[in-house]
């Protein structure tokens, strides 16, 4: 008999879909918006049982779906890194609907909202299941059915710049769905399976009789090009700023904040799992991923330095921080993983909590979203101010902030390759470009213009908006603790990734 | 060269076909081309899919007390290419109405047009 805790991760993915199924024909917004922020809260729980029963034994288990053993069936693999990332993915995931709540209900139609809330859910199971799943095809379900789910969420906010958005994002991710089916096909075609542990086994051969060099190179390029054109890779992401720059704040915040990594753990899973490390250096697929980080930490900068319209800056941003994240792959070594993990969670804090005080600064500016307008705005609420600051700070990296950290190790892993100084350099220069874009945009904030430009901004604001907003306040507390936990008690965090990536390879 | 072709006419007709959709997908400027593209797309991969699994002479594969004789075709990949119909149906359903809605609102599906639009609602 194997214990309880085991049905865990299944059950959460279990229970998101359920919650999905149940908003879809409850009428009234706010009864889903609870019934979905205390789901997520559930599934966090769940998740911090699952990781203290795998953490504290040093395990990770296989829990095979129906009675079909493998190779055949179906099944997840959770170890401490999963369950660590699905605690935290279902946190941010309620934080994001608390700070954005507001906007929410003013940007999408009321009888529309529990059609949100039915995406909302979708997209946490799929969030979940890209996590845990071991089995590449349930990965492609599930990219596709997150997919949909996020297009829909950037659609909520109905206007026609968003429509059109949608559909070039929807386009997109077409294009890097279909590649990486077709890679997978490629790989089952030589390998003849489809769950990891196996899969693996057969690419180990491969790997050391070299038959099938060819095939195996276009398998594994066509999978991670698939899924980086997924996460805005660097010359992928032109999708990207439009469809998180106008959709509403809580979808914002979800998008740069969580689906974007959703991807990113699957193709980590694929190249700790499946692949493994050694192979995708040998092949040379880790240079080009650590090529096009490289460049993403630059570009993806210099274009938000351009920017005017905060939430596009932020978004722009989020091309730059994605961009660290596989230059942490891209490095090859175990190290570079572990620092890519924890960047995803620092990552995953600061984003929703910019994007939230963004839209509330916005709110309290009426509406407006270029920084001209926003001038001062952080006087008008405080604690979005406070909020704004901390995430710039953490991106900036400044020390006890959660960037630092992950810049710390990030910088650490490239020592011991043979491309310290490239990396160094790169990192040093994105963080310069970073802080030339966000002090700015933190002076506008904070200092306050000419009384009558001001007057101009307040004219547009309705008086419901500047009063106070309690589930943002709360939100944005919450986040801003767990930059400050990601920036100053950051060992056990990183204890429980480096446990959980090194239980991966097994 | 020919004899090489004609073994794996499955794989080389796929190939093209998946070269078809995806320059649809990537350069059409009309919406609804880039629907058909992503299909013809689709399509390619499940010949591709459906051709690996099958076995010359083979049976369907229902198991039961007879073993591996005759041969029964390998069920994994038709398994495969029933979910991916499915998916393929959802995203194209959804891109549809997604392209009905942009056509009421703008009274056009032309990208550059579309994209123009918005450039200007934008300012």
């Amino acid at each position: 008999m194997r214990p309880f805790v085991e049905n865990l991760p299944f059950l959460c993915i279990f229970l998101a879909i359920l919650t999905g199924i149940v908003s879809a024909v409850i009428p009234r917004g706010r009864v889903c918006y609870w019934m979905t922020v205390t789901v997520a809260g559930i599934i966090a729980v769940l998740s911090a049982v699952v990781l203290q029963y795998t953490y504290g034994g040093n395990l990770s288990f296989t829990y095979s779906m129906g009675r079909f053993a493998a190779p055949y069936g179906n099944a997840i693999q959770c170890g401490p890194l999963q369950a660590l990332l699905a605690m935290v993915f279902s946190v941010v995931l309620a934080l994001a609907l608390a700070g954005g709540k507001r906007d929410l209900f003013h940007d999408v139609l009321p009888g529309k909202l529990r059609l949100y809330f039915t995406m909302v859910n979708l997209l946490e199971a799929s969030l979940l299941a890209l996590v845990y799943t071991n089995d590449v095809f349930t990965g492609y379900v599930f990219i596709e059915i997150s997919t949909i789910a996020a297009c829909a969420l950037v659609m909520a906010k109905d206007n026609g710049p968003n429509l059109i958005a949608t559909i070039r994002y929807l386009f997109m991710s077409l294009l890097g769905s279909g590649l990486f089916l077709i890679g997978l096909t490629l790989l089952n075609s030589i390998t003849g399976y489809l769950l990891m542990p196996s899969l693996a086994q057969a690419v180990a051969e491969l790997a050391e009789s070299g038959d099938y060099r060819i095939p195996l190179t276009v398998a594994v390029g066509l999978i991670i090009g698939g899924l980086g054109i997924k996460s805005a890779m660097f010359p992928f992401h032109l999708w990207l700023p439009d469809a998180h720059g106008g959709a509403t704040t809580a979808s914002s915040a979800m998008l740069s904040g969580l689906v974007l990594k959703g991807y990113i753990v699957l193709m980590i899973t694929m190249m700790m799992r499946v692949f493994s490390m050694e192979l995708m250096g040998e092949l040379g697929v880790t240079n080009v991923i650590l090529a096009f980080g490289l460049l993403g930490m630059i570009l993806g900068s210099l274009e938000a330095m351009r920017e005017y319209h905060v939430k596009r800056m932020l978004a722009y941003s989020s091309v730059a921080q994605i961009g660290y994240i596989f230059m942490g792959l891209g490095l090859g070594t175990t190290a570079g993983v572990v620092a890519s993990c924890f960047h995803i969670l620092v990552h995953a804090c600061c984003k929703p909590l910019l994007f939230c005080c963004a839209g509330r600064l916005s709110a309290v500016s009426g509406h407006h979203k270029s920084l001209k307008n926003l001038r001062g705005s952080a006087y008008r609420d405080v604690s979005a101010g406070l909020g704004f600051t901390v995430g710039a700070l953490s991106m900036i990296g400044i020390p006890l902030f959660g960037g630092f950290v992950s810049k710390l190790y990030l910088a650490n892993a490239a020592l011991p390759t043979n491309r310290t100084v490239l990396a160094l350099v790169t990192l040093a220069l994105s963080t310069v470009l970073n802080a030339l874009y966000y002090v700015p945009a933190l002076l506008a904030i904070w200092v306050r213009p000419p009384a009558e430009a001001e007057q101009h901004v307040l004219e547009d604001t309705r008086p419901e908006d500047l009063a106070f907003d309690r589930s943002f306040t709360t939100a944005a507390i919450a986040l801003m603790a767990g930059i400050f936990v990601l920036g100053i008690f950051y060992h056990p965090i990183t204890d429980v990734l480096e446990a959980g990536i090194a239980l991966m390879g097994t | 060269m020919l004899e090489t072709i004609l073994q794996n006419r499955f794989a080389v007709t796929a190939v093209i076909l998946f070269g078809i959709g995806f320059m649809n997908l990537l350069l059409q400027q009309n919406l609804l081309k880039k629907v058909v593209g992503f299909n013809i797309m689709d399509s390619a991969v499940f010949l591709l899919l459906a051709s690996l699994g099958y076995i010359d002479g083979g049976v369907a594969p229902i198991v039961g007390d007879r073993g591996f004789d005759p041969l029964y075709i390998n069920p994994i990949p038709s398994g495969l290419v029933l979910t991916g119909i499915v998916v393929s149906v959802s995203i194209t359903a959804f891109s549809l109405a997604l392209i009905q809605r942009i056509y009421r609102r703008y009274g056009t599906i032309e990208l550059w047009e579309l994209l123009e639009r918005a450039g200007k609602e934008d300012d």
